[in-house]
């Protein structure tokens, strides 16, 4: 009985010290991580995105509640006017989850691109992704209002050949994307008064 | 204790080298040494959590409850992994971006358990403080030395640390041997660096 009440003991001590310690830690850190992902991650893909924006797209952005989600919103200013907002989505790839940054144009609710952010697809193949440029270049000028497909399924996309299980993933994201934006437009527009100058 | 602090740091360099003495450990040292920078970064991380585990729970060895002693080893490698884990995302973004889930697989590298199990729950806590710096360096190097091979045979280029890298090392002729940065390739290679090894430890 003794025994047990000390494994009992010794074990939860254990773990509540444990978790105790990275609950610190990943408050401490938290900040910093999302930081290095914006610059390293989000930022190239942005940043080649909003291409031509007066500001600073990493700087100007804010968080939309959507649902029980908090989407951080990347605001771009073109000619004076903030009417371009970029927002991350991400779709089911072929290895896993494909994260796709999508910038929409506010005023004619249309893309004006696309960019893959982090995938582990298949070198070669379904990577052609994030490195060709070709293949999500596709998406600008789409209303940002009906689903995307790729042309094997109706839809306007050509797809990665070899690699239709990605270019799927990413369609279904860029879809995923319009509706999103379709449900927090009134949202959108109501904060983006507040960067015109 | 009859061998010395010095013994027990050097075995770890050679006579108990991982993976090539111990044979554990593989699943990181098959999956991520396609370049040196990868070896050097998941051994670091490795040796890290060897040592701050291994101090633990030598500390502790009294108290652990000897039926109980494996889940309380695993909380505490565990929570040194995560610290890794978030320390990495934190400070070597790139590096945590190019060793991915290898980083959490920590937790089942049989090293780490390896040496809780068979060193730090039987040893004070400044051998077991040598036994895991031994130990860690040891992964290291081998890490790196796996790196290296399959990084210059496999793209006949040699990245050493950030931005460091050696091109053309075979020359512009040098046609890359693709094969060696797959998985199979690290099989392979393995295999014969075990050989050599084999060879070289007989004398």
């Amino acid at each position: 009985m003794k025994d047990m009440i000390k494994m009992i003991v010794v074990l939860t001590v254990l773990s509540s010290l444990s978790g105790g310690l990275l609950a610190a830690l990943r408050d401490g850190t938290k900040d910093r991580i999302e930081m290095q992902e914006l610059n390293l991650v989000k930022g190239p893909v942005i940043h080649q995105l909003l291409k031509g924006a007066t500001n600073d797209p990493l700087k100007d952005r804010f968080k939309v509640k959507d649902g029980d989600v908090e989407r951080n919103i990347f605001v771009g200013v073109f000619d004076g006017k903030p009417d371009v907002i970029a927002f991350e989505v991400t779709g089911k790839g072929f290895a896993s989850d494909v994260g796709l940054m999508t910038a929409i144009n506010v005023d004619t609710d249309k893309f004006i691109g696309a960019g893959v952010t982090t995938h582990s697809e298949t070198p070669g193949l379904g990577a052609r992704a994030k490195s060709d440029p070709n293949f999500t270049a596709q998406f600008k000028g789409l209303p940002a209002s009906a689903p995307l497909k790729v042309t094997k399924d109706g839809g306007q996309i050509n797809a990665l050949s070899g690699a239709t299980i990605t270019s799927r993933g990413v369609c279904a994201a860029a879809t995923e994307a319009a509706t999103i934006y379709q449900r927090i437009k009134p949202q959108l527009i109501a904060k983006l008064k507040d960067y015109s100058k | 204790m009859a061998k010395s602090l010095a013994q027990e740091f050097t075995k770890g360099l050679w006579k108990e080298i991982p993976p090539f003495r111990l044979v554990l450990g593989l699943c990181p040292t098959l999956g991520v040494t396609t370049t040196v920078e990868n070896g050097l970064g998941m051994g670091m991380a490795t040796a890290f959590v060897l040592v701050a585990s291994n101090i633990l729970i030598s500390m502790l060895r009294k108290i652990i409850p000897s039926k109980v002693r494996i889940a309380c080893y695993i909380i505490v490698i565990a929570t040194f992994v995560t610290v890794v884990e978030l320390l990495m995302k934190a400070f070597a973004y790139p590096l945590y971006l190019s060793l991915g889930v290898f980083i959490p697989l920590i937790v089942v590298n049989c090293i780490l358990l390896g040496r809780a199990e068979a060193f730090a729950a039987k040893n004070g806590v400044v051998a077991s403080i040598a036994d895991g710096l031994g130990i860690g360096l040891g992964f290291t190097l081998s890490l790196a030395a796996l790196g290296a091979v399959r990084n210059i045979l496999g793209t006949g280029e040699l990245t050493i640390w950030k931005g460091v890298v050696i091109h053309h090392i075979f020359g512009l002729s040098y046609h890359p041997f693709a094969f060696m940065v797959q998985a199979p390739g690290a099989f392979i290679c393995l295999g014969l660096m075990l050989c050599i090894m084999n060879i070289v430890g007989k004398k």
